[in-house]
């Protein structure tokens, strides 16, 4: 019994990280049709900035404890919008008309940028920052201790996935956005600023991506190439969900952290393994992802 | 923010100072030597930064003249060090094209680095190929001279990691831990399994019946271990056994500890040393921590680890961890070479084939003590390894070193001509363990 809720437990914990680590990408490739390969990066620089952060409140300041979860979040917020505006104006609305084959290479050669420059900005010791992650302390569920930090990212998860969902589903800027995704063109005549519309999902995909690495940094020890790492993971759960849906995410996060959860417990010799086969077997099914949908191409 | 710029722009200026050095060719009147270690990635900061940081250290200092005897002849030989700085990142592929570019763009005399096993075994037959003493500092791969059985220009003054799982496996006993049932989380590659593998052959010698509760391989550089910590709790072993490095391991500590996974069970990390100074009381009092040799916390008091300690803390304002003490020891090996390979001739640089057959069967002085190049028909250092446990003082905020029980090289080592799985099967014939 232990082990089940273990699964369940482990399970929903991975896949609240994984929604978070993949949201933004999802959100940008759903709008703008940009395979966006610096999300990774834009990761590492939401963990940086919040190590650096915590670590300087708590080693320089005898200050609430509590305090250095608003300075989590807070940083990743500046830190992405900060970042996303340079790139969208300093770089990606010179693109914008470009193929996204060639918005892939843009987007890579970003990645390798930022991978440096965050180096430069940071250098290359690891940053711990445990208070934030040892301060809520943990709780017993089923004759088993979990960190009440994890627990509470699946809350914070879940919340990102609920506002997504609303703003593209019940507010009126989400119309436009679905406008935009359903047909840029037509948007266009119908007086939509896609520009616009694109700047600003930019700059969110960005933040997302900033706040899933602060919110990730009091867990991990924050080091080069952290990035590099989870942009893989991201990947494939927006192909298993579908590119560009927020569902699709979300549901892609729940597969593979479950069945990785699965594997971990029952099977730890192919755990390797699972991630990529279910997101083989996917795409075996349904190429398009589980709530990507089939579009005809334009010629 | 400031001091974060500070200490990147202090890192890079150290290892660009060494790199900066003019290209041309070896007769210049100084020693030329290639340092290869990692200046990115994920094992620039738990490895290639204190190792570079040593060696800026030793050779400012031989250069200058001012370490200990019997170092205390300038640079090397009495010629002036220059080294030529290559960053490890990248893969084997890219290291066989640096290592060419050493030997036969920057002419250097000599090689020393490598943390990688992967690396290590692509240049082994390179460096024998174009005939360049090369000094492999830390990889730990049993393979090198498994592969390379005549080696004439590769040493290794680093320990085989094989050294590190017999002995994490003889200090459990040895200290009265209860071991019936163990556990391991390793990264998922070559180390990982490999290090895991000789861990258990060990415990199974050591202690016949000991049962394997549970053995988890999460990708390298994952970073989130929830579910391995759960898997590891239900399984509820008496020792958990990992070989993590790095961010991985100090991810694995923090995430643990915080689950409690820690508190109630025996824990053994075999590189755990390299971050005695940052876990800040996040790890366990207890928790069992190697060095992957006589070095760092680990290393003895002597002349020249004394001098080289207070030298690497005033230089960079932080403990030297393993990493540093063995990049030193591979150039004071060089250094030993060298000169008695060159004895009457004070200021040039001695015949390669002179170097190796000197470096050969050596016994030299280090940081770490006294090394023997004794295995490997004389191309592999022997030395102990040491486990201790991790206590950190809530008051102080320092983290100290108790219960330390060092090993002997003779006790941990396969002899020559034998594997290390082959030994540990055979029950450790010949092991010399003392009192």
């Amino acid at each position: 019994m232990t082990t089940f809720y273990a699964i369940f437990i482990d399970g929903m914990i991975y896949a609240s990280w994984l929604f978070l680590v993949a949201a933004g990408l999802t959100v940008i490739y759903g709008v703008m049709r940009i395979l966006n390969m610096a999300h990774g990066s834009f990761y590492a620089i939401g963990a940086y900035c919040a190590a650096s952060l915590v670590g300087w409140y708590f080693s320089d300041f005898d200050g609430n404890p509590y305090l250095s979860y608003l300075l989590l979040i807070g940083c990743a917020l500046v830190a992405g919008l900060v970042v996303g505006v340079v790139i969208e104006q300093g770089l990606l609305r010179f693109m914008y008309k470009r193929n996204e084959l060639l918005m892939i290479i843009i987007t890579y050669a970003l990645l390798l940028i930022l991978e440096d420059a965050t180096k430069l900005a940071f250098g290359v010791d690891p940053y711990f920052t445990y208070q934030p992650y040892a301060l809520l302390g943990r709780s017993d569920i089923g004759g088993l201790a979990f960190a009440n930090y994890d627990l509470l990212l699946v809350v914070v998860s879940a919340a990102i996935g609920l506002f997504c969902w609303l703003v593209l589903n019940r507010t009126h800027i989400g119309k436009v956005l679905r406008a935009v995704i359903h047909d840029r063109e037509v948007a266009v005549a119908m007086g939509v600023n896609v520009r616009l519309m694109f700047a600003g999902t930019f700059i969110f995909g960005t933040t997302l991506g900033a706040l899933a690495g602060a919110l990730t940094a009091p867990s991990i020890s924050v080091s080069p190439g952290i990035g590099v790492e989870v942009i893989v993971l991201a990947f494939a759960v927006v192909v298993v969900g579908g590119l560009g849906s927020i569902e699709g995410a979300i549901v892609g996060a729940l597969l593979v952290g479950m069945t990785r959860s699965l594997a971990v417990h029952l099977a730890p010799q192919i755990e390797l393994f699972v991630i990529y086969g279910v997101m083989s077997l996917v795409l075996a099914v349904r190429p398009q992802g589980l709530f990507g949908r089939t579009l005809a191409r334009k010629i | 923010m400031k001091n974060i710029v500070q200490k990147s722009l202090a890192v890079m200026a150290a290892a660009g100072t060494l790199a900066a050095m003019p290209v041309h060719a070896a007769e210049n009147g100084k020693f030329r030597v290639g340092v290869v270690t990692f200046l990115s990635g994920a094992a620039a900061g738990p490895f290639g930064v204190p190792s570079i940081n040593g060696a800026k250290v030793l050779v400012d200092a031989l250069n200058e003249g001012k370490v200990p005897a019997p170092y205390n002849v300038k640079g090397i030989n009495g010629l002036e060090i220059e080294a030529v700085v290559i960053d490890e990142n990248g893969g084997a592929t890219k290291q066989v094209e640096e290592f060419r570019n050493l030997a036969e763009r920057h002419k250097v005399d000599a090689v020393v680095g490598y943390i990688s096993s992967g690396d290590c075994l692509a240049i082994s037959p390179v460096a024998e190929e174009l005939g360049v003493p090369t000094v492999f500092f830390d990889c730990g791969t049993s393979r090198l001279f498994e592969e390379n059985n005549k080696p004439r220009y590769v040493f290794r003054t680093g320990l085989d990691a094989a050294i590190d799982n017999i002995g994490a496996a003889r200090y459990l006993i040895d200290t009265g831990h209860k071991v019936d049932s163990i556990a391991g989380i390793q990264q998922n590659y070559s180390w990982g399994q490999d290090s895991w593998g000789d861990f258990t052959a060990a415990m199974k010698q050591l202690k016949p019946g000991v049962k394997i509760a549970t053995e988890q391989f999460p990708k390298i550089f994952q970073g989130q271990y929830g579910a391995e910590i759960s898997a590891l709790a239900i399984s509820n072993p008496d020792v958990i056994h990992s070989s993590f490095w790095g961010g991985d391991m100090e991810a694995l500590v923090l995430q643990g500890n915080a689950r409690g996974l820690l508190d109630k069970r025996t824990t053994i990390l075999t590189c755990g040393e390299s971050a005695l100074d940052r876990f800040k009381g996040q790890a366990t009092n207890g928790l069992i921590v190697g060095a992957r040799g006589p070095f760092g916390a680990f290393a003895p008091k002597n002349t020249l680890s004394d001098w080289f300690h207070a030298a690497y803390v005033a230089k960079n304002e932080m403990e030297p961890t393993y990493p540093a003490y063995k990049m030193v020891q591979a150039i004071l090996g060089l250094k030993a070479a060298a000169e008695k390979a060159a004895a009457g001739k004070p200021g040039t640089v001695p015949n390669k084939d002179a170097l190796v057959g000197a470096f050969k069967g050596l016994t030299f002085e280090s940081v770490s003590g006294t090394v023997n190049m004794s295995r490997a028909n004389g191309h592999q250092a022997l030395q102990g390894i040491a486990y201790g446990e991790y206590h950190f003082d809530k008051k102080t905020k320092k983290a100290s070193l108790q219960n330390v029980k060092a090993y002997a090289g003779e006790c941990v080592t396969p002899p020559d001509g034998t594997t290390a799985t082959e030994w540990i099967k055979a029950g450790f014939p010949g092991a010399k363990c003392g009192g």
